[in-house]
């Protein structure tokens, strides 16, 4: 199907050295008593050393897709796809394995504070992974965990290392959960809304260490966020989800002006512009929908999208190649060059 | 002080319907807010801008009376509110004078009672009406936050992030107030409603003639509706003017920084020129 094909028809090279690969993902939890579709037919891949950006809306599904690479899913999720890392299957590892891969691909949250021991001290929350999946002797681990707290630019490394997370700001405990991901030396970093609880000035901050370290160390990410300005200002590719399905892959610098899909020209447009007051902002009418909420067979966007066509809801759209992106939208080739900011509305009637 | 004296009647209408005048608060050793003064003409807009820690949302508890000043004057439409309300006729004035509009929709609202019901006990409370007129009264301020029928009908838990801040804005409508104070209330939304929310708040102050006070950390939300803002940092004001000047042009150093850590395309995070030694502000 065209879902594999992305993988290996535009960068037929790219896709032969992916770190991660992720085909066909679906995932279905219990929601609300019933067994619901979070997640559909997701594929992405990620090469040594990218950065990538996944950008959507509450519930398109963007942090399940993280949980799933990471095998964080909650009990009883129904998932079918294919998942590797490094070219060996991790649907299937456990124990030691497992843990041994969550070494290589860490994972930083959006708060902080809900994934630290309050209890414990920030040595030992940091060097745990190291002492335990390791083997590397306390001292040593201590001594590491305070070199990575330089590299974040906290200076007293040793002294922090002895506080609770209470005694730190929410920007500098980011910035611990960023050490500590990095000591086991990872080759992936799933980071899932980092800096979307913290101060504008403090984002920039922690933004600019993780872009200086993750070239540093060689280290692919992939990047959630809802700030499609801030995805394409960190990411070299950008995927942007919707109702639990991948609508739209470009390269950063290409998805904010010159967007393939009518979603993502949709919600550069929605967002308020910091150098002039716009008459009207051009809302998408209704709400983001989940995947279990959106229509199953046919384009999921389509309720709220003006460009939606009688053609849009006789099936569900796959995601095909265009201009060196992925676009699932079949009016996509008819509509090139009219989703971009400023480039006119298609109108609410036929052509 | 003839209070039908018509010159005098027309200077009470170019008053400001807001007026903040030396305000200060201490939390024991901490200064919270210091010095703050700042007028809010009637349909005009203030934004107060912000970091965690700079003093906005204490400013905003103070003007609703859920603290107490330590020092300075708040004056909204022409009477003193510095202190507590002495009586519940007072209270409600105030209530009809300003009110707030909180950033957490799924906290701000009792889980328990309906929109309808929500709205339905502002307007008894506030004008005492017969049902039918509240009925009457309900319908219009649903349509004019754009909620329908099964909506307002609906518990809280029955509706979305969007729609929840839709009722908790009806309710603040309900009292008919002069100033409304929006805290950090479209931060939470998703990017496609908070577009929509903010229309909507455009469309009510053009037809109501309410003045928001938008207290924000996003300098874009703070472009598309206010006209003049405010910039705190750690509780002082450091730079004031109209909001478009202020954004195209910042002149305090604090200011250029904040403008500077927006995202925008071709934008680079830059290291160090924050925090000095890691220290950083905590949020009290």
């Amino acid at each position: 199907m065209s879902e594999t094909q992305w993988l290996k028809e535009p960068r037929r090279q790219a896709a032969s050295t992916a770190l991660l690969e992720v085909e066909g993902l679906t995932v279905r939890l219990g929601v609300e008593g019933a067994q619901r579709a979070v997640l559909r037919d997701v594929s992405i891949s990620i090469r040594s050393g990218e950065a990538v950006g996944l950008v959507g809306e509450s519930g398109s599904g963007k942090s399940m897709t993280a949980r799933a690479i990471d095998r964080l899913l909650p009990r009883g999720a129904e998932v079918s796809g294919q998942l590797s890392y490094e070219g060996a299957d991790i649907m299937t590892l456990g124990g030691a394995a497992l843990r041994g891969y969550r070494n290589q691909v860490a994972m930083i949250f959006q708060d902080p504070r809900a994934h630290v021991n309050p209890v414990r001290r920030i040595g030992d929350f940091m060097t745990e992974a190291l002492r335990t999946n390791l083997g590397v002797p306390a001292a040593e681990a201590h001594r590491r965990a305070a070199d990575m707290l330089g590299q974040v630019g906290i200076a007293d490394g040793e002294r922090r290392l002895r506080q609770y997370p209470h005694e730190l700001s929410g920007g500098m405990l980011q910035r611990v959960m960023i050490a500590a991901a990095l000591l086991t030396e990872p080759k992936l970093l799933l980071a899932d809304e980092p800096t979307t609880a913290l101060d504008v000035t403090t984002q920039a901050e922690v933004m600019a260490i993780l872009d200086d370290l993750r070239r540093e160390f060689g280290l692919a990410m992939l990047f959630i966020t809802h700030d499609l300005e801030l995805a394409a200002a960190i990411c070299d590719r950008t995927a942007v989800m919707y109702a639990g399905q991948i609508v739209e892959v470009r390269e950063s610098e290409l998805l904010h002006d010159d967007p393939l899909h009518p979603y993502t020209g949709a919600l550069a447009a929605a967002r308020p512009d910091i150098a002039q007051t716009a008459h009207r902002l051009a809302a998408i009418p209704g709400r983001p929908l989940s995947a279990f909420e959106a229509p199953q067979d046919e384009c999921a966007f389509a309720p709220r999208c003006p460009h939606a066509r009688d053609i849009c809801r006789e099936q569900t759209p796959e995601l095909v190649g265009l201009d060196g992106g992925l676009s699932r939208c079949v009016r996509a080739v008819e509509l090139r060059g009219r989703l971009g900011l400023g480039q006119g509305e298609d109108g609410g009637g036929d052509d | 002080m003839t209070e039908a004296d018509p010159v005098q009647a027309g200077q009470v209408l170019a008053d400001p319907v807001l007026e903040v005048s030396g305000l200060r608060k201490e939390f024991g050793d901490l200064v919270a807010v210091d010095d703050v003064s700042f007028t809010v003409p009637q349909a005009r807009s203030l934004a107060i801008v912000g970091e965690s820690g700079s003093g906005k949302t204490t400013i905003a508890r103070m003007i609703i009376g859920l603290e107490r000043p330590t020092a300075g004057t708040i004056t909204a439409c022409g009477r003193d509110r510095s202190s507590p309300a002495r009586s519940a006729r007072v209270r409600r004035r105030r209530g009809s004078e300003v009110q707030i509009v909180f950033q957490d929709p799924y906290t701000s609202l009792d889980p328990r009672q309906t929109a309808e019901a929500t709205i339905d006990e502002v307007l008894r409370l506030h004008h005492g009406w017969a049902g039918d007129r509240r009925r009457a009264r309900i319908t219009e301020l649903a349509g004019l936050v754009g909620l329908d029928e099964r909506q307002v009908r609906a518990l809280p838990r029955a509706l979305s992030g969007g729609q929840r801040q839709r009722v908790a804005i009806a309710r603040a409508l309900a009292a008919e107030p002069r100033v409304l104070i929006l805290d950090e209330s479209v931060a939470a939304l998703d990017v496609s409603i908070q577009a929509q929310v903010l229309n909507l708040l455009a469309d009510i102050r053009d037809s109501t003639g309410v003045s928001y006070v938008l207290i924000s950390h996003d300098l874009a939300v703070v472009r598309q509706l206010t006209e003049d803002a405010i910039v705190l940092h750690r509780g002082v004001v450091v730079e004031r003017g109209p909001t478009a000047s202020l954004l195209d042009d910042p002149q305090h150093e604090y200011t250029k920084r904040l403008r500077a850590s927006v995202p925008r395309p071709g934008w680079k995070p830059r290291r160090g020129a924050l925090l000095g030694a890691g220290e950083e502000p905590k949020n009290p």
